[in-house]
């Protein structure tokens, strides 16, 4: 029996066997490589989705510049943009006010927004890997009840740095949430998954209780309280971009290089860390980071809903779980969405504003719905 | 020569020791089996070697090497585990989760090459399992699913082999044809192997030696006709077997008979 000698000393040694052996080294090497072939092929054709998803953005992100109530052609905003960019420099055929309006209103506000899709979905989709339930969301364990109230007691303090007071306790009361549910759910040297789930709805219902009731009692601020719940991006400024870039590149750039151990964990706790994963040390990086992100995004924009569900499961219908692709492809796709749908919101009933909650929400959920109708295989 | 070596070994969960005091050898290209009554230890021992849960005292050694001394990538390389019921995800296909197997041997950045490709095409023939590579796992059954797991182990290269009750959802010819295939690896890739089973007549058959747990300590150590017999089995597991021979190999076999004269 000649076949046993293939696999027990590999194929090369085995080519030395003669003529028999040589066929059935060359029948099987070349399975082996159509396999691979194939699945290659599959790569690169994800890495092109991402690389369009990114290209995307950017012209997301120079179109919607583009879009507003004041007409400005989109040629006149490239040139604008580009005009800005270091080693170039055009003519301006354009008035100084188009230009402010251009860069200093509408741009950052596009950036903040892509951003913040960005860090959501991502987070979200890491959320899901991590806790290996579909209906995670970025907000599962507290960070947003927490940052709510954060957020609530900055407009209802008398600070006078309201524009600042408001996103640092907002920063600062979501990772305060989250480290107390961890701490609670944490037993000996492991935490378990449903402990932390459960010991994060309780807290944040105890959070969002509070919320309401300063948001009861909080008299002729309610407006702004509820915007800011809603989430809006009309008071953004580069200032804000400038913190929040380098946390949420950093953040989705580690997050990726975790996209391995998520693929195994999704087996089960015992079954990754016999498969070398130290199953707790991840979990622990993953939640600090994802929870990160997320309050950073968050703590300017408020608590944006359902982007950190439906641009993941969005992507999974397109790509399939594998999470080196669906982390990448979720970042774009999660930039693109939300800038979007700011526009919507801001462009829609204007000068009103929508709050973009709502409008995640109202365009996201149809689109959402049709997609899992399109595709009836399991995507989680 | 590789070997592992178990010296007063205790295993438990918040040091309540569910084994106590285990010592036994497994040299290379021997298949151990771990036999006992339900709840006497033996998926805590598989545990307690790949390391899943704490040794309370004692220690084991891999060679000259304690596991305790292993990062979790390394002892991935070394050891490989068949869990009894273990959950796979159900939105990867056949062949991403045999891939997984590879994981210790790639680092953190680097996609999988042709060589990883070749080991796993292998471990998913070996376990016939190639012709499911691009199924759903959602769309497997109980024995495909076993089977995937042990291609999974096998894709790992691994120096041991650990396996959890791995018949014990198959049929009667994928148990022979796992088994018998899991005694040759074992024979041929020189592995350490150690396999926890229920079935008494199977144990006999595949291993060169049994390791008889009662709750929780080695009961009795030697080749199947050292273990197997009446009085073990009734001290043990509380129940009258008639143990005879096997008609071909002269291996213990154990028969139970009804009590059909209450009928």
């Amino acid at each position: 029996m000649k076949f046993p000698l293939l696999w027990s000393r590999g194929i090369f040694v085995s080519a030395e066997r003669g003529a028999e052996a040589s066929v059935i080294l060359k029948t099987t090497v070349a399975v082996t490589l159509a396999r691979a072939g194939d699945i290659i092929r599959q790569w690169h054709r994800h890495l092109l989705a991402i690389l369009v998803a990114a290209m995307l953005l950017v012209t997301t992100i120079v179109v919607t510049s583009a879009v507003g109530s004041t007409h400005i052609p989109i040629a006149t905003t490239c040139y604008i943009l580009l005009d800005r960019l270091p080693a170039v420099s055009i003519n301006p055929t354009w008035s100084k006010t188009m230009e402010t309006i251009i860069v200093d209103i509408r741009l950052p506000r596009v950036v903040l927004a892509g951003l913040a899709g960005a860090a959501l979905s991502v987070a979200g989709a890491t959320y899901q890997g991590l806790f290996r339930n579909p209906l995670a969301d970025p907000y599962l364990i507290g960070v947003a009840q927490g940052a709510a109230l954060g957020a609530v007691a900055g407009f209802l303090l008398p600070v006078p740095w309201a524009n600042i007071g408001v996103p640092l306790l907002a920063f600062l009361g979501g990772l305060f949430a989250v480290a107390v549910v961890y701490l609670i759910a944490r037993v000996g040297r492991t935490l378990p998954l449903t402990t932390l789930i459960l010991a994060g709805v309780a807290l944040g219902a105890l959070f969002s209780a509070t919320t309401s009731y300063l948001m009861f009692a909080s008299g002729e601020k309610l407006h702004g309280i509820l915007s800011w719940l809603l989430g809006t991006f009309s008071l953004s400024a580069w200032w804000q971009v400038a913190i929040v870039v380098p946390c949420v590149f950093v953040g989705i750039v580690l997050i990726w290089l975790f996209a391995r151990p998520l693929n195994v964990m999704q087996l089960d706790d015992e079954q990754a860390q016999q498969l070398g994963i130290d199953v707790e040390k991840v979990k622990l990086y993953l939640l600090i980071i994802a929870t990160l992100i997320t309050a950073v995004a968050v703590c300017f924009c408020g608590v944006i809903g359902f982007v950190g569900i439906i641009v993941p499961h969005t992507v999974r219908i397109i790509l399939g779980p594998d999470h080196r692709f669906l982390l990448p492809l979720a970042t774009f796709a999660g930039g693109i969405f939300l800038i979007l749908a700011d526009t919507a919101a801001r462009t829609m009933l204007s000068p009103t504003e929508i709050p973009i909650g709502v409008i995640t929400a109202i365009l996201g959920a149809p689109f959402f719905l049709y997609l899992l109708r399109q595709k009836k295989r399991m995507i989680f | 020569m590789l070997s592992l070596n178990l010296q007063r070994v205790s295993f438990g969960y918040d040091h309540r020791a569910v084994v106590q005091d285990v010592t036994f050898q497994v040299r290379q290209g021997e298949m151990v089996g771990i036999i006992g009554p339900n709840g006497a230890g033996k998926s805590t021992l598989i545990k307690g070697i790949s390391r899943i849960i704490r040794i309370i005292s004692g220690r084991i050694l891999l060679g000259s090497r304690e596991i305790s001394e292993f990062g979790r990538l390394e002892l991935a390389r070394m050891i490989a585990v068949v869990p009894q019921n273990p959950s796979l995800p159900e939105t990867f296909t056949a062949h991403e989760v045999v891939m997984m197997g590879r994981t210790p041997h790639l680092g953190l950045l680097r996609y999988e090459g042709i060589k990883d490709f070749e080991v796993v095409r292998q471990a998913m023939e070996n376990t016939d399992t190639l012709k499911l590579a691009d199924r759903r796992i959602s769309e497997l059954s109980g024995g495909e699913r076993q089977r995937l797991t042990i291609a999974r182990a096998l894709a790992q290269e691994p120096k041991l082999l650990l396996l959890d009750e791995p018949t014990a959802h198959l049929d009667i010819n994928y148990q022979v044809e796992i088994l018998n295939l899991i005694r040759r690896l074992c024979y041929e890739d020189a592995l350490i192997t150690i396999i926890a089973l229920h079935d008494l007549n199977i144990a006999a058959q595949y291993c060169s030696r049994l390791v008889m747990l009662s709750n929780g300590r080695v009961f009795c150590e030697g080749t199947p006709h050292e273990v197997i017999n009446p009085q073990n089995i009734k001290r043990v597991y509380g129940a009258e077997v008639y143990v005879c021979p096997h008609p071909v190999n002269d291996l213990p076999m154990t028969l139970i008979m009804s009590d059909r004269r209450n009928l």
